[in-house]
């Protein structure tokens, strides 16, 4: 199935064991989302757990945190992740901390699923990365798959999770391929990356769709350059899987990071400075940094500039092979 | 009930010995406020916000919920929140800095301190009720200010649309900091901005507890039997400054605040209460020195907890510590290992400390 798919049936998987769990957002129910999502499920589950709000993003996550503390498992979605904005307050200030600044008594397990990412041609504001704004704030989970098995066994964790976890879902990906995909639920626990390659040489730390064109640089490089590349998809941006990383660095000497969010205080930032701070002597080339800009995501027209492509990519191993 | 204490419309259902229970209970709020100012004033408390002259507001809530109902409360609110049966030490533990205030908090949510973002919780939780199949209510409350924020109307919006078991009380004491009420809105009453979210809109006079009461018990018995949300607007004032950092004579006439004084809740109670044969000075001695002897004890017994750990600064960020958040605490503890780790109990002056 493809990754709407797999998302699907994780919703369904969850909403079916557990029936605390509650969808609500824009269009999730009658129209079954935007992008799909979550066709079918008001058919099955009812008004009562698939439900249409008002176009309020502040409290469509507000509301959440008030659910989940009252014993629900909140799956709330919003549109598109640049509209994540209106709701910046509930969630940094109130989920994200109401289970420290209650003493453990309170807690917010909910998720807010929002697609993300861009290479798709949309309007403004409609393919933000903003991953890296949400994994500085203390206490919030930060998920983003990168094909549907994962996205389908993430999602199902981040739904078990006593958390509240962001779970981006990257557009782009959403039907470009398809994977063998359960229909049974499974997990891959959340804060473990994904070594999707081995390699020797250099290591390429991406995810969401950047995994993919990491993938494709990386058998380019190898095919016509004989560099072996290392690939690691993150897969969950908050809390880090450094293990993963320093042990691979530690092996390559050399390190990439490509993702899509601007390149200031992004997250390369703090993946370069971890490997900096903890192999260090491991490194024969600084850790090279293949990112968005530090612009507005451009206008359609111009996106294919913006965005990190197999060129840019190689352009950065190159740059680490050769220091 | 007017200013004297006469009763001018229906009275709630209330017996003798509920009104006087209500009256101790104000009573002994006061001496909870006026204790924790006076402490604040020596340094053993940090930033303090005051509840004075809003008694009838932070009684007449709590007594006219049930315990499994859900509060969700500001900075202005640790009155009711003893009305509601917290521990006066728990809630002054928040006041001095500690995260252990809140931990058995039964169903009252912390202080919200970023004004009016908490009017959204409480319809989630009414939307449990709902969900579940429950017959709690939940009721959020908040100042004058915070309904002029987005939060608010969307809170009441939601609230309307799914006919939620949810009561917004809007103690509009008439000033937000320095912020007359006029500045708020340009709408006769805060009550009928609930017409635009098609519920109900009450106004009542918050300095007479049998108004509030009759009012919350009317929004109560209405969400409880399913027939949705209302917005309580109580008339009441700040008697005090906005908190311990804040000179309310810098921006408002002291004649205003007099007038006030002349309204305010727990005299209009006794003058009742008199006029009935309920308030005699042993009485009002007997609750003063139970409410001060609790007081002193309740501080003597926050002021004496055991010193939090530093490993509690990492706990109850997630449900498990992540790698990062481990790697910090051993971090930290190595910057204190020669150092004491004992957190501070007394408020120290320190550089730049806040006012």
């Amino acid at each position: 199935m493809h990754m709407v798919a797999a998302i699907n049936s994780a919703l369904d998987n969850e909403m079916q064991r557990d029936k605390n769990v509650v969808l609500l957002g824009e269009d999730v129910g009658v129209n079954g989302g935007v992008f799909r999502v979550t066709d079918g499920l008001f058919k099955k589950y009812g008004a009562d757990r698939v439900v249409d709000t008002p176009l309020a993003e502040l409290s469509i996550v507000g509301l959440s945190i008030g659910m989940a503390a009252a014993g629900l498992k909140p799956v709330a979605e919003i549109q598109f992740s640049g509209f994540t904005y209106a709701s910046f307050e509930q969630l940094v200030s109130h989920a994200a901390r109401i289970r420290y600044r209650s003493g453990g008594k309170f807690t917010c397990p909910m998720v807010l699923r929002s697609p993300c990412g861009g290479g798709i041609h949309a309007l403004e504001l409609h393919s933000e990365s903003n991953e890296a704004i949400y994994s500085h704030m203390p206490g919030l989970k930060v998920v983003i798959p990168s094909g549907p098995y994962e996205a389908k066994g993430l999602l199902i964790s981040a739904i078990r999770s006593k958390d509240p976890v962001l779970f981006f879902e990257p557009m782009k990906l959403y039907r470009a391929f398809r994977e063998e995909v359960p229909e049974t639920p499974y997990e891959i626990p959340l804060g473990k990356a994904n070594l999707g390659k081995e390699g020797k040489d250099v290591t390429i730390i991406s995810w969401s769709t950047m995994y993919h064109v990491s993938m494709l640089a990386a058998k380019k490089m190898e095919e016509e350059n004989g560099v072996s590349c290392e690939v690691i998809d993150l897969r969950t941006i908050n809390p880090i899987d450094t293990d993963t990383i320093i042990n691979s660095v530690k092996k390559t000497g050399r390190v990439v990071i490509v993702h899509e969010g601007p390149r200031n205080a992004g997250m390369g930032a703090e993946i370069s400075a971890q490997i900096t701070e903890k192999a260090m002597l491991s490194l024969h080339a600084p850790p090279i940094r293949v990112t968005g800009y530090d612009t507005p995501y451009p206008f359609y027209k111009t996106e294919k500039f913006y965005l990190p492509d197999i060129e840019k990519v190689i352009i950065g191993i190159n740059k680490a092979m050769n220091f | 009930m007017d200013e004297n204490g006469k009763v001018t419309g229906e009275m709630p259902k209330l017996t003798n010995d509920e009104i006087k229970e209500l009256y101790k209970k104000m009573v002994t709020i006061r001496v909870y406020d006026d204790k924790t100012m006076k402490i604040q004033r020596q340094g053993r408390v940090g930033p303090y916000i005051s509840y004075l002259g809003q008694e009838a507001c932070q009684v007449g809530i709590a007594a006219s919920l049930r315990k499994d109902d859900w509060f969700f409360p500001t900075y202005r609110d640790s009155g009711a929140l003893y009305a509601r049966g917290m521990p006066l030490k728990d809630v002054l533990l928040y006041w001095m800095g500690d995260a252990r205030g809140f931990a058995n908090a039964g169903n009252n949510f912390p202080i919200c301190i970023p004004v009016g973002t908490h009017p959204p919780h409480a319809a989630g939780a009414a939307f449990a009720a709902k969900i579940k199949g429950k017959d709690y209510v939940s009721l959020a409350t908040f100042g004058d200010g915070a309904t002029s924020r987005g939060d608010f109307y969307e809170a009441m919006n939601f609230a309307g649309v799914f006919n939620l078991p949810v009561i917004f009380v809007v103690q509009n004491n008439q000033w937000a900091i320095s912020v007359p009420r006029s500045r708020q809105t340009a709408s006769q009453t805060i009550a009928q901005k609930a017409i635009s979210a098609g519920i109900d809109g009450v106004v009542a006079d918050g300095n007479d507890i049998f108004s509030v009461i009759k009012a919350i018990r009317y929004a109560a018995d209405k969400a409880r039997s399913g027939k949705g949300a209302t917005v309580i607007e109580l008339l009441t004032y700040r008697l005090g400054d906005h908190s311990s950092a804040d000179d309310q004579k810098k921006y408002r006439e002291q004649a205003e605040v007099e007038t006030w004084k002349k309204k305010e809740p727990v005299e209009r109670l006794k003058k009742y209460m008199l006029s009935k044969g309920l308030w005699s000075e042993k009485f009002e001695q007997d609750i003063t020195a139970e409410a001060t002897q609790a007081a002193e004890k309740a501080i003597t017994d926050a002021e004496n907890i055991p010193s939090q750990k530093l490993d509690e600064l990492f706990e109850n960020i997630f449900s498990e510590m992540t790698p990062n958040l481990k790697e910090e605490l051993e971090e930290l503890k190595e910057a204190y290992k020669d150092r004491s780790t004992e957190s501070t109990n007394k408020v120290e002056k320190i550089e730049g400390s806040f006012p």
